[in-house]
């Protein structure tokens, strides 16, 4: 399996006016295609740092970033939104929809940055909405949905454009045990269909559905294990992913992709 | 995906109608008062032109001017004002003039004594010679107008205001006017069509209003009136003398007017220098000088229009500045999503791009109708406040808003203009925000 991410000695300092904060003081490590790892850590420890690093928001102050085959660590304002736009998924603690937009067009966003709102961008988007059971809303804006349908919807938008792996901040930190469970279960899933995922969580009990946990401290990577007594997230009784709609997704996925 | 930009502009928009409603206004106003203003200027520029066109641009006017009566003194000599008999004839043998025609005027009551319901009315009684008519394009209703073989007879021609306030039942032909004041009589030989009055022209010229106008033959004039003028009224008494009030002078060639306005000028003044008892009016200068005035109402009115136009536009900045703070989030994450800043800084310039095209549109409609919605409020006015409606000036009542076709695409134009510059300060505003921190923006 290749590699979706290579770190290489990443630090980040901000520059203040009386001090210098070292919120990253080298950090390095691999993730291979289609793992999934949890970023944990005590607060202040330097995880959003990390993960806007990662998600190409902002340029380390050292060390190399290698994405795929490229440096991404010193590329130029237009080029990272471009690589944003067409490798990298976000999901945000909250949820982060644009609210004048319904929820197909929330999830085309991507696919405009990226030039690729073609004739076929809308069956897709509707397809990925039903594939996080929100087939029946496709019109509804985002303040007529709850907490846990909204990040659903963000789950499909950092899906649309098949990145080369989902960055999560906080993900579930905004909803209760049941909904966290959902959302959980559909990383599951898509992870399952092969795609990379990090995410940061301060939660032990979310941490333990990863494959693999790092945990930071003061800029520093403590440790870096592989999850030996995993958690599966179990099917609730309204679970939303049904073998139909994971049939159609695939069926739409194909066309798409290629 | 060009047309989704837009949809997305719109709907953003959409999302604060009343606010968007209140921006749109501001544009459409300075659009349409661009518009409007330089419809008013043209109409008042045209007017102007018409009034001065009337004169005849081949013809040149010397007219007396009474000097003020400023002597407390009681005097018994007249005061004597103005171009003399002699001096037409000085005139006359210019070689590029092909014809002087001379008028004194007066102002008196008429009567008509077989209608004793008719008040006796003010009007003007014009001495004057056939051409009279030609120069002033007065058109004949009935009759004819004064002739040469009854350059001696008593004789006159009369406005049509005239003929329908004494005659509203008779026919006025063969009847006679009666003025009091000398005791003459004059029997009708024409009426005239109606005539709407002129604009006072260049200043020195005021307007001629030809409603209650009675046309005689000037010899008949001078010989049953002469040239002194007395009148009594409360306490004074007043004696003045004059012996033609205008001459006006028709050129052979128009190329030659100018300089023939300047031989006028100087034979005037040889043969009495230092008199301020005259006004030369050359219709052709001032019909080049109005086209000159026109470009500067339209530059000045353009301007004043301008302005509004500019505080439209300050009303979009005011309220696009305020939208990319509300929607710093917003900007975070479409940047998460791989939006560039060039993406951010067009997202908001659509907006405001479909601000002032919306309000431009909407002026520019509005701006259609002003001349009839002006004409409108006129009958409006005459209707519901008729006492305060006569009191302006028939000038001003009489002048019609033209559209100028080009007002259009330059109110249009500025009204984008502005919205681009004033958009773009925002616009850039939000592009340049940090991802990171917009995300973070509650
Ligand atoms: N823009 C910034 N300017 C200055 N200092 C910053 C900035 N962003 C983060 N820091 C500092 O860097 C350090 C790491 O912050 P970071 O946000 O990565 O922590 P975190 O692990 O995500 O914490 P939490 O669990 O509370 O979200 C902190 O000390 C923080 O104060
Ligand atoms: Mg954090």
């Amino acid at each position: 399996m290749g590699k979706a991410v290579e770190i290489r000695d990443l630090t980040k300092h901000y520059v203040l006016k009386s001090e210098t904060v070292k919120a990253l003081r080298g950090v390095s490590f691999d993730v291979p295609q289609g793992d999934y790892v949890a970023i944990m850590g005590p607060s202040g420890s330097g995880k959003s740092t990390l993960l806007n690093l990662l998600g190409c928001l902002d340029r380390p102050t050292s060390g190399s970033y290698m994405l795929g085959d490229e440096n991404v660590a010193q590329m130029t304002d237009d080029d990272l939104s471009a690589v944003r736009a067409s490798r990298i998924g976000f999901v945000f603690q909250s949820y982060n929809l644009i609210p004048q937009l319904t929820v197909v067009e929330n999830i085309e966003v991507p696919l405009y940055y990226m030039g690729k709102l073609d004739s076929r961008a809308k069956e897709r988007c509707c397809m990925l909405a039903s594939m996080v059971g929100l087939g029946d809303r496709l019109d509804h804006r985002p303040t007529q949905l709850s907490g846990g349908q909204q990040q659903r919807v963000a789950i499909a938008r950092s899906i649309v454009n098949d990145p080369e792996f989902i960055l999560a901040d906080e993900a579930t930190g905004n909803l209760d045990s049941v909904t966290t469970e959902e959302i959980l279960q559909l990383f599951e899933r898509l992870n399952g269909e092969g795609r990379t995922i990090i995410m940061v969580t301060h939660e032990d009990e979310v941490a333990e559905h990863a494959k693999r946990v790092i945990r930071l401290r003061d800029g520093h990577i403590v440790s870096d294990e592989r999850n030996t007594d995993r958690v599966i997230a179990k099917s609730s009784a309204e679970n939303v992913a049904t073998e139909d709609v994971e049939s159609a997704v695939e069926r739409s996925e194909s066309p798409a992709t290629n | 995906m060009f047309f989704r930009t837009w949809i997305l502009g719109i709907k953003s928009l959409l999302l604060h109608p009343m606010r968007s409603a209140l921006t749109v206004l501001g544009i459409m106003i300075g659009v349409f008062s661009v518009i409007a203003l330089l419809a008013i200027g043209e109409g008042v520029s045209i007017k102007a032109q018409q009034d001065i066109e009337a004169l005849g641009a081949e013809n040149i006017i010397v007219r007396s001017i009474e000097p003020p009566n400023d002597s407390i003194e009681f005097s018994f000599s007249a005061r004597e004002f103005g171009i003399s008999r002699a001096e037409m004839e000085q005139i006359r043998v210019i070689p590029t003039i092909a014809q002087v025609i001379p008028v004194r005027e007066l102002r008196l009551q008429f009567q008509y004594t077989g209608n004793a319901l008719a008040e006796p009315r003010l009007g003007r009684l014009v001495g004057c010679t056939p051409e009279y008519q030609g120069i002033n394009r007065l058109e004949v209703d009935r009759g004819h107008f004064l002739t040469h073989p009854e350059k001696q007879a008593t004789v006159c021609v009369i406005s049509a205001e005239l003929a329908k306030y004494f005659f509203p039942y008779e026919d006025p032909l063969g009847k006679e006017i009666f003025v009091p004041a000398k005791k003459n009589r004059f029997s009708i030989v024409g009426v005239l069509k109606e005539k709407t009055a002129t604009g006072a022209v260049g200043g020195s010229f005021s307007g001629q209003d030809f409603a209650n106008d009675v046309y005689i033959p000037i010899e008949t004039m001078r010989r049953l009136m002469g040239d002194l003028e007395e009148k009594r009224s409360a306490g004074s008494f007043e004696r003045k003398k004059f012996e033609l009030s205008q001459v006006t002078c028709k050129v052979k060639d128009v190329k030659d007017v100018p300089k023939t306005a300047k031989i006028i000028e100087s034979t005037l003044r040889r043969m009495s220098p230092d008199r301020e008892d005259y006004g030369i009016i050359v219709p052709f200068e001032l019909l080049e000088q109005a086209r000159s005035t026109r470009i500067m109402i339209q530059l000045i009115f353009g301007l004043v229009a301008a302005v509004s136009l500019v505080v439209g536009g300050i009303g979009i900045m005011n309220i696009m500045l305020a939208t990319v703070t509300e929607r710093t989030r917003e900007i975070g994450v479409r940047r998460a999503l791989g939006a560039c800043r060039r993406d951010i800084t067009r997202q908001f310039l659509i907006e405001t791009i479909v601000l002032s095209v919306v309000g431009g549109c909407i002026g520019m409609a509005l701006g259609v109708a002003f001349p009839v919605s002006a004409e409108g409020s006129k009958v409006l006015a005459d209707w519901l406040a008729p006492e305060y409606y006569e009191r302006i000036p028939t000038y001003f009542r009489e002048v019609v808003p033209v559209l100028v076709p080009w007002s259009f695409p330059l109110a249009f134009g500025i009204s984008v203009v502005v919205g681009v510059i004033f958009g773009l300060y925002p616009a850039m505003r939000a592009a340049q925000m940090d991802p990171i921190e917009a995300l973070r923006h509650e």
